[in-house]
């Protein structure tokens, strides 16, 4: 319950903590809002000899629209993306899987800059931040770098992410007209993290599916997208047995990973229920 | 009696203002100057040999006070003793070292302890404790564990079975059984009770501290028995029982995992001794969960014979109780005679030939867990009264009233031998049926599933022992004490009352009901009333705060002593108005002659003129105190009738708890408030057992859920609102027709969600056997092994 | 290295020098002697150690103390104002919100942020709102019932001092 002693930087601006990181390389680990990085410090599976809080840096929160794009700071809370208006009007999937995060207190306080970092295969963004085609905006000794959320989640709690840089803020698109999304969850009854979790984004056109995205997020190691039900599901009139039978393909192609509370087989079985769940609810949702 | 004003009453609880304003005072709150921290270490291994132990860079990390190995303990601190020691079974008790001196045998075992001048600097220390381990083979599993070959825990003890208890009739369970193969019909089933932890919000906390100019010894610690606590901390320590005083703070919950005695607290007591420093120790929740008790963990095959109206004739089964490494306190007594005892339940079930098995594993020992072994047998005999049912057709709750004890019969004398006080089991059936509508369920559930939901129906109809309980009862079976209660009320000059219980509540509520009886027997207003417990220094004895006993039998013994107060009052007030005593009325605070009630004498008069004592009648004593010490005649029986109604989720096998009826029988209520509080919180307990909760090892004896992010421990919104509601049959021989309602809900609940989720699978034609927790992979299972696709409605 | 920490809590002033690693919850408990925030896990699970930090429910084992400088903390000390209870205070008070007690500072500060974001939440909004506090006492039926208590009686107090 009382992590190890470590040296706490905060630095006052990003140029700063990105020279605090040069310093101390892998001894270093960057605290944001704490509630991924913290907990794991004090059952002491982490004992970073450095700390670089950039909770002070200013500008690196917020949410505004940006075109075709809406820009959420790192440091925003799950809190302030699920209230945020902005965010409901123009990408409301984010708002809605930030409102499943955790608990109240726990949105309070985690970013999602911090969340993103971190990786947890059961995190719920990562399944939306994938369906949508959000790109991760990261600062480093050599400048900022775009990287799509496609190619951000490398493995179990690791990123694309150099360990100089930091993250700045997410970008996801305005859902264009005639497109739905949603996210659906089995939460694990402690830890409240997603056991299944499936965000979907489906465009419809003439009451046919004219594209889908599908983030799954908590069955493999990692977070994906289930092309094969996207590709499955183009073309088809959307109803309960046109959207099974697509999302019978929700785990193809990937290792579901078993515990206690649920063995891969059947994480499997419910990524293809929550995934046909999140299709219909995001097909009813596309107008 | 006299007319009551307060018993039955919704009164606010008195504990709650220090509560709600942040100014209770756990133990880890304690606060003492030149306090320093412990921090035991822990084995990271189930089953281990040490073979050095290394502490030099450990004594030398900043803010270090001492550190201390088993080695150190040995000869000082004595082995940590069990107390109950079932007879007839031949129970091995091998010893329990309060620090491991060459074998560890579960992870947690304490092999080290680190003293320090903070929190801090305690636990950084404890990491650098090097401990050489030569691995050995370990075994989770009780049965495992018995079996040929399995690695032995104690050199002592063959085959690592603690004890072997039996109890019934073999020969005429017999003659049943094959009755029953003949005519009617005969099921078995093995079930599982699994694993639970009892999570009390506040972990377990020691504060010790030793004053060795005076020899006296100070322990506050989370404890939910102070007066047996002082008692095993003096034969733990060698200390003298009266140099010991043991206070119960605040303390945070306890569900039975704060009655052990723990090695922990003799430990921190050793370095408060030796470092001349008082000690604080306080468990972290992981620490919590591998080496505060655990619960349940039994494996039983179990068999019963009907006739084919659904009359059931006899029980026969096994049990395997996993104890874990150790002996806990009250260990051996849960599975044994709180468990077996009440097999048949609340049913005319003349025929039993029951064993338990007590089994070591390399696991954190077991012991009481809220309902402590009644929960265990009410599953079963819940569970297979319902197979029965099946087997034969009958709507269930047809088959309980056939099986019910008649009122008429009461008091009965059950196979297992207890005699049950009162009880009038139909009344609440019906009344628990009428208030779920149990006829429009069943119509209902006929139409089939809706949305690919699987409605279904659950009872559980049960009785439990509580009251604990009549001395030389509880001495027969082997527990090392009496269980009595006792109670001092006194009363000052200005008739402000301090009222002391051997009790020692923790949540329950007590010192409201407690003053609000006192308040009624003396006529007093209830804030002019106080009750103190959880102090050796204060309360002359007693026996502490579970198995519903608390407003049972401290109540009984605080209702004893406040009469005694009085009639000594009606002495003191018939000389005042120079009357016979006989001829003296008391009502509502005023004593008066019969016949003339304007000219009365008030309680806080009497009570005044007993502490001036100028003008007391012959041969009285001055001032207003009495004490008593109330031993029961018997346990106390509530019983009731609960329906669950679950809809199964067909695609996920998630299980969703739609309503909960409770009729619940605790005989006479003093506080509707506190006792539907009770309910509430035992019901989402039992609830929790049936579909969230259950502790896991792996074969290598870790725990795997190790954290409050893998045990779930259930969240408010898994809980439709409970319909509570009560019938009302009071105990005959308790003074307040009292039964206890503390575990209830725990021992109820459990059967009637797994009888309703196996009910919707049912009716569905699905019979797979279930275990619990009835996670939606279980449910998922059973419904896509038949192969049922579940049409839409 | 320590650090210098300012910070209020229940509008009082206060300023240490603390490790870094120091946990919040730690610093209100042990250093300003606070103690009527809890500790119930190590995992940011039960929530007994929820406090307000500029008003906002959070979990102060998962803060460092230095995490917090320059913030207004309210703990369950400063809830009731001169002598009198706060309506959540009341509410859990009327309505035997609590048993056991260890849950309830925690547990009555989530409901104050509740409440603060959804003055009329239904019964189901008020038991997803405290799904991050854990109590094993009292089954969350009163603690339901005292949220709603406490939500009339501010609604009601809200609705008297909102001139016509």
């Amino acid at each position: 319950m009382i992590p190890a002693a470590f040296e706490y930087f905060s630095p006052q601006s990003v140029k700063e903590a990105i020279g605090l990181l040069e310093k101390h390389g892998d001894d270093a680990k960057i605290l944001a809002g704490g509630h991924s990085l913290l907990p794991i410090m004090k059952l002491r599976l982490a004992q970073p000899k450095v700390i670089v809080d950039i909770g002070r840096i200013s500008g690196l929160s917020g949410i505004k629209a940006d075109g075709q794009k809406v820009a959420i700071g790192a440091l925003t809370t799950h809190d302030a993306i699920e209230r945020d208006a902005v965010l409901k009007e123009k990408c409301p999937l984010l708002a809605e899987t930030a409102a499943v995060i955790g608990d109240m207190q726990v949105r309070n306080r985690g970013t999602i800059g911090g969340s993103a970092a971190h990786a947890d295969p059961a995190a719920d963004y990562p399944a939306a931040l994938l369906a949508l085609g959000a790109e991760i905006v990261a600062i480093g000794p050599k400048g900022t770098r775009t990287i799509p959320a496609g190619e951000f989640f490398v493995e179990m709690l690791t990123t694309a992410l150099k360990p100089t840089e930091i993250i700045t803020e997410l970008r996801v698109p305005v859902l264009a007209r005639g497109t739905g999304a949603a996210y659906q969850k089995h939460p694990h009854p402690a830890s409240g993290y997603a056991v299944v979790g499936v965000a979907a984004v489906v465009t419809m056109s003439g009451g046919k599916c004219q594209s889908a995205a599908i983030g799954v997020t908590g069955v493999a190691g990692k977070p994906y997208r289930a092309t094969a039900v996207e590709k499955a599901l183009i073309g088809q009139s959307l109803d309960e047995t046109t959207a099974a039978k697509a999302a019978a393909h929700a785990a193809e192609g990937v290792d579901p990973q078993g515990d206690l509370y649920a063995s891969g087989q059947f994480r499997a079985h419910l990524a293809s229920v929550y995934t046909k769940r999140a299709v219909l609810l995001a097909a009813s949702r596309a107008k | 009696m006299a007319v009551s004003k307060l018993f039955g009453a919704k009164i606010k609880r008195r504990e709650d203002p220090r509560l709600i304003t942040g100014r209770a005072t756990y133990t880890d709150d304690m606060q003492i100057s030149g306090l320093a921290y412990a921090e035991i270490v822990r084995s990271p291994h189930a089953h281990a040999r040490i073979k050095r132990i290394d502490v030099e860079a450990a004594r030398r990390q900043p803010g270090v006070v001492a550190v201390f190995t088993g080695k150190d303990l040995q000869g000082v601190i004595n082995p940590i003793p069990t107390a109950w020691l079932i007879p007839n079974a031949d129970l091995k008790t091998p010893p329990h070292p309060a620090l491991a001196v060459d074998t560890v045998r579960y992870v947690g075992d304490g092999v080290a302890v680190v003293v320090a001048e903070d929190r801090y600097a305690a636990r950084d220390a404890a990491a650098q404790v090097r401990v050489d381990y030569e691995i050995l083979p370990a075994v989770v599993d009780q049965q495992q564990a018995m079996a040929a070959g399995a690695p032995l825990l104690h050199a002592d003890v063959p085959n690592n079975q603690a004890f072997k208890w039996a109890l019934g009739n073999g020969e005429a369970t017999a003659a049943a059984f094959k009755e029953a193969a003949r005519d009617g019909v005969v099921i078995a089933q093995r079930f599982l009770n699994q694993r639970l932890i009892p999570n009390a919000m506040e972990t377990r906390s020691v504060v010790a501290r030793y004053n060795s100019g005076s020899g006296d010894l100070t322990v506050w610690y989370t404890t939910q028995n102070p007066h047996i606590a002082r008692f095993l901390m003096s034969v733990v320590t060698g200390l003298p029982e009266h140099k010991i005083r043991i206070v119960a703070p605040e303390v945070g919950g306890g569900f039975g995992s704060k009655i052990p005695f723990y090695a922990d607290e003799a430990i921190v007591v050793f370095c408060a001794r030796k470092t001349g420093r008082p000690v604080k120790w306080t468990e972290d929740r992981r620490e919590n969960y591998l080496t505060t008790i655990h619960g349940r963990d039994h494996i039983t095959d179990l068999e019963v014979a009907a006739r084919r109206d659904g009359t059931i004739t006899a029980l026969r089964g096994k049990t395997w109780a996993n104890l874990g490494a150790y002996l806990s306190t009250a260990g051996p007594g849960i599975p044994t005679i709180l468990h077996g005892l009440m097999l048949t339940g609340c049913y005319t079930i003349p025929n039993l030939d029951y064993v338990v098995y007590g089994v070591f594993t390399n696991t954190t020992p077991v012991d009481a867990y809220r309902g402590a072994g009644r929960p265990e047998a009410t599953y079963l005999i819940e569970r297979i009264v319902d197979l029965v049912a099946a087997k034969l057709t009958l709507d269930p709750a047809d088959v309980r009233r056939k099986n019910f004890i008649p009122p008429d019969k009461f008091p009965y004398t059950s196979a297992e031998g207890l005699a049950y006080d009162s009880g009038n089991y139909g009344p609440a059936l019906d009344k628990a049926l009428a208030a779920v509508d149990y006829r429009r369920l069943r119509e209902e559930q006929k139409r089939g599933p809706r949305n690919g939901k699987l409605l279904g129906i659950g009872l559980s109809t049960y009785v439990e022992i509580c009251g604990l309980g009549p001395s030389s009862v509880v001495g027969s079976t082997g527990f090392q004490g009496g269980l009595w209660e006792s109670a001092v009320v006194r009363l000052h000059p200005t008739a402000k009352a301090t009222v002391f219980t051997g009790t020692s509540p923790h949540g329950q509520g007590e010192e409201t009901t407690f003053a609000q009886v006192v308040a009624d027997e003396l006529g007093l207003p209830i804030d002019d009333i106080e009750v103190v417990h959880g102090d050796t220094a204060a309360v002359p004895m007693g026996w502490g705060t579970y198995g519903s006993r608390t407003t049972v039998v401290g109540g009984a013994a605080i209702v004893l002593a406040a009469r005694r107060v009085r009639e000594k009052a009606a002495k003191i007030a018939a000389h005042l108005l120079e009357a016979a005593e006989k001829d003296i009325v008391f009502d509502q605070g005023r004593f008066y002659v019969r016949g003339s009630p304007d000219k009365a004498k008030t309680i806080q008069e009497v009570t005044l003129q007993a502490y001036l004592a100028w003008n007391l009648p012959p041969g009285v004593e001055p001032a207003l105190e009495a004490s008593a010490f109330y031993d029961p005649t018997n346990f106390t029986f509530p019983f009731g009738s609960h329906v669950a109604v679950v809809e199964v989720d067909a695609e996920t096998g998630q299980v969703a708890l739609k309503r909960y009826v409770a009729i619940d029988d605790c005989g006479r209520v003093i506080n509707p408030l506190i006792v539907d509080g009770q309910v509430h919180g035992g019901l989402v307990q039992g609830i929790a057992q049936a579909l969230y909760e259950g502790a896991a090892y792996g074969r290598d004896g870790q725990l795997i859920t190790g954290t409050m992010a893998d045990y779930a421990v259930p969240k408010a919104h898994m809980f439709p609102t409970f319909e509570t509601g009560r019938t009302e049959t009071p105990s005959p021989h308790n003074p307040l027709g009292v039964k206890g309602v503390g575990e209830t809900g725990t021992i109820a609940s459990t059967p009637a969600v797994v009888n309703a989720v196996a009910d919707a699978l049912r009716s569905y034609g699905i019979t797979t056997h279930l275990d619990m927790p009835l996670t939606p992979e279980r449910a998922w299972n059973a419904i896509h092994g038949q192969r049922r696709e579940v049409k839409a409605r | 290295m320590k650090r210098a920490v300012k910070v209020t809590v229940n509008g009082k002033a206060y300023a240490h020098e603390v490790e870094p690693r120091l946990l919040l919850v730690h610093y209100i408990r042990d250093m300003l002697g606070l103690t009527g925030t809890h500790v119930g896990c190590d995992t940011s699970n039960c929530g007994a150690c929820t406090i307000l930090i500029n008003g906002r429910a959070v979990k102060s084992c998962t803060l460092l103390a230095v995490q917090a400088e320059g913030a207004s903390i309210q703990t369950v000390e400063g809830l009731a104002t001169d002598g009198k209870l706060h309506p959540i205070q009341e509410g859990f008070w009327e309505e035997h919100g609590l048993q056991c007690g260890f849950c309830t500072p925690g547990m009555m500060l989530t409901a104050v942020d509740l409440l603060q974001r959804n003055p009329d939440p239904t019964e189901e909004q008020i038991r997803m709102g405290i799904e991050g506090n854990l109590c094993r006492c009292t089954g969350y039926q009163h603690i339901v019932n005292s949220i709603q208590h406490a939500a009339r009686k501010m609604r009601g107090a809200a609705g008297r001092a909102t001139p016509r």
